[in-house]
């Protein structure tokens, strides 16, 4: 199953690296992994998708505890919360028939950032889902390049992580 | 007053008491030597490889219950001691390492001797540092020392650039103590963890006690005794716990697993509640985890709340110290009525009857379990013993019954050869006034040797105990079981003559090999109060170590010695007790 986990952690040199290579070393599945720092600039936030059973989430949440630079861990996926991601999509205007690349822009709400030769670079936000759907309405020969941030996500009101 | 760094760190070390440092000089840490040259409060050991640095901290500081420290320069200084800190950190051995690294700005240049020391260790401590600046050697000194001696404790690294210990600032004063607001381990239990784990206990009719490494290094010995002896419940220890309850009692049922003991085994097997204490469920333990403890519930005691449900899902986890928890248990369990388990330890008994430590002698040839018989006989029991890996340890554990903690001093969770020597000499400068003994085979004391020349000059006497069959005993048992006899490179030709080698290093050597002259050689090597004796010990080369349970067997699946075939104990009716 698909997880959401959410660490807050010191914002210091080799904190990063000491989660990836977690999860390497263990052997732990990771999908996407983002960090920024907080409103707290002592503080990073970082928000890692990863998937398997039970067990393995258990030990994924009690091993980075146990890293001692980070500060909290929180599996969002079991909590009501927002989750997003942001993609830059370099799609070429020289699209085949069928597809009006302005209409697909209007349907999935985003934007035209940026055009340069002939290739229009497009932002697309929302959960994961919508970034695929979106990619799988273009006709694959058209897609210059793609940029994805992965999924970032937090609870909903009061709560905190 | 101004410091340099170097003046600065070695302080800092004073003041957490520090009183031995294993080290290897080299380039990038000379100011540190320099430091180290104008003082006289840390004894300073220099080792002949930085691999036996580490070793000789760990022994140390599991000999002590003192974290142990170690001094390294940067490059190759750092990646020999590696294999010591794994060491360590798979046994949870408080050390702090202080490595040296190439300057600040030449950092990331590929300069000489430059490896990148927080990123090779990162994996195999429990944390890391690399001081970036002068002003922060006295806190990260502090949260290092924190770090590895609380929680479950563990090797942590500091790496110090050449430039930072040249520097020179004005002194601060040495924190007493340090919050490190992502850090707080837990100690106490939780009450209500603590009721149901005392209800269960209270309905168990085939219990047992499992302990392991957490009791010895958690310093919970005498709650585990109390514990034990109140309740009057079976216990078995594991290789790293051996000790922390007397192993010559009769509740003691010996260690348990791969090379355990038939009744330790059997009764795991057999039982409806098992009581974990700082163990963490080791594949050495429970062999295959599918036919692990069929009918039992586990309560399972550890500091690292990641040890708990990891191998084995347990029933009632308690996450704290060995120590505090074994407290709170007794103190919930006092003057309850327990169930009646006279049927359960008539079974033991039983079970206990097959003798399966029994082995036999033949004439003409040393026996390896005679051998450690023997040590146990001319030490009284007292010796603290060190061992390398393989056959001979799993023999030391067998046939040495420990009854204190902190006796036995072995690389259990990595399996480390060459540890043995390296950490008797560091267990003997812990504890001058001990008897050390280092159960050691040809193979494993060959990786160390070098050492031998630091014990003459810090006049560390330990007695080692080469059981020289000739062959990697233990790569050579699984050949002949599992690779129908094809004995690739298990065997040692061209040994050294370890008689003249540790005589050439200043020691006194006496080789063995009649059965005859065993005793006689050991308690005149034991007489030698001052010397380090070498006593090569010629066994049974074709021996090996009974009983085992073979990857993917039960507790229940066992070989004993002797015994052509499997005793396979399904047909024991487990229920009828």
């Amino acid at each position: 199953m698909r997880h959401i986990i959410s660490v807050i952690l010191e914002d210091e040199a080799g904190a990063l690296s000491r989660v990836a290579g977690l999860f390497t070393q263990r052997g732990f599945n990771i999908e996407s992994l983002t960090v920024a720092q907080t409103n707290d600039p002592t503080l990073s936030r970082m928000t890692i998708v990863s998937s398997g059973s039970e067990r393995v989430l258990e030990q994924i949440v009690k091993q980075l505890n146990k890293l001692i630079e980070v500060v909290k861990v929180s599996d969002l996926t079991s909590q009501d919360h927002v989750e997003r991601e942001l993609m830059l999509a370099k799609i070429s205007s020289t699209m085949k028939e069928g597809v009006d690349l302005k209409e697909l822009v209007e349907i999935f709400g985003c934007k035209v950032v940026d055009v340069k030769d002939k290739i229009y670079t497009i932002e697309v936000s929302g959960k994961t889902k919508k970034i695929n759907a979106f990619l799988d309405a273009i006709e694959p020969s058209n897609i210059i390049e793609i940029s994805r941030t992965g999924v970032t996500g937090i609870s909903r009101g009061k709560k905190l992580i | 007053m101004e410091l340099n760094g170097a003046e600065i760190l070695i302080d800092c070390l004073q003041k957490e008491g520090v009183d031995h440092v294993f080290g290897y000089p080299g380039g990038a840490v000379l100011h540190i030597y320099d430091a180290i040259e104008a003082q006289d409060k840390i004894t300073h050991v220099l080792v002949r490889h930085e691999q036996g640095a580490a070793h000789g901290a760990d022994g140390y500081a599991r000999a002590s219950g003192k974290p142990g420290v170690v001094l390294v320069t940067s490059g190759p200084g750092i990646t020999n001691a590696v294999t010591g800190i794994a060491t360590a950190h798979m046994d949870s051995i408080p050390m702090v390492v202080i490595s040296g690294q190439v300057p600040s700005p030449l950092i990331g240049m590929d300069a000489f001797q430059e490896v990148d020391a927080t990123g090779i260790t990162r994996s195999c401590v429990k944390h890391n540092f690399l001081v970036r600046d002068i002003s922060e050697i006295a806190s990260t000194v502090k949260k290092a020392f924190h770090i590895a001696t609380t929680g479950r404790p563990g090797p942590v690294v500091i790496d110090i650039p050449k430039d930072i210990t040249i520097e020179k600032m004005e002194q601060e004063e040495y924190p007493e103590s340090i919050e490190i607001r992502s850090y707080k381990p837990t100690t106490k239990p939780s009450n209500r963890q603590i009721r149901k784990a005392a209800e269960l206990i209270l309905k168990s009719k085939k219990p047992i006690i499992y302990a392991g490494g957490g009791c010895v290094i958690g310093n919970a010995s005498e709650k585990l005794r109390e514990f034990t002896r109140m309740l009057e419940f079976p216990i078995t220890q594991t290789l790293m716990g051996l000790g922390a309850y007397p192993m010559t009692d009769k509740q003691s049922l010996g260690m348990l697993g791969m090379h355990g003991t038939y009744e330790a085994n059997m009764a795991m097997h057999g039982s409806d509640c098992v009581v974990a204490i700082g163990a963490r469920f080791d594949d050495r333990i429970t062999g295959n985890l599918e036919k692990f403890c069929p009918t039992a519930k586990f309560i399972h005691i550890d500091i690292d709340p990641s040890q708990i449900s990891k191998n084995v899902v347990a029933d009632i986890p308690i996450v704290g110290q060995t120590k505090q928890v074994l407290k709170a248990l007794i103190d919930e369990l006092e003057d309850k009525n327990y169930e009646n388990i006279s049927k359960w330890w008539k079974q033991i008994e039983d079970w206990r009857k097959v003798d399966s430590l029994a082995y036999s002698k033949s004439p003409g040839v040393i026996k390896p379990q005679s051998v450690i018989e023997a040590l146990y006989e001319v030490t009284e029991g007292k010796a603290i013993v060190t061992s390398d890996v393989g056959q001979h340890q799993m023999w030391a554990a067998q046939y040495y019954p420990f009854d204190e903690p902190r006796q036995w001093i072995n690389s259990g969770g990595l399996g480390t050869m060459g540890f043995g020597l390296p950490a008797a000499m560091g267990a003997k400068l812990a504890m001058p006034e001990k008897d050390i003994a280092c159960v050691t085979g040809e193979g494993s004391i060959q990786m160390m040797l070098q050492e031998l020349s630091t014990m003459l000059q810090y006049d560390t006497p330990v007695k080692i105990i080469n059981l020289n069959n000739g062959y990697l005993g233990m790569v050579r048992q699984w050949q002949e079981f599992f690779y129908e006899k094809r004995y690739a490179m298990s065997y040692m030709d061209a040994l050294p003559d370890f008689i003249k080698l540790s005589e050439s290093y200043g020691h006194m050597g006496i080789k063995i090999e009649k059965e005859e002259d065993l005793k006689p050689a050991l308690i005149e090597a034991f007489s030698q109060k001052d010397r380090t004796v070498f006593l090569d010990i010629l066994t049974d080369p074709s021996e090996n170590v009974f009983p085992m349970i073979p990857a993917g067997g039960a507790h229940c699946d066992m070989l004993l010695a002797g015994r052509d075939e499997m005793v396979s104990k399904d047909e024991t009716d487990f229920n009828a007790v």
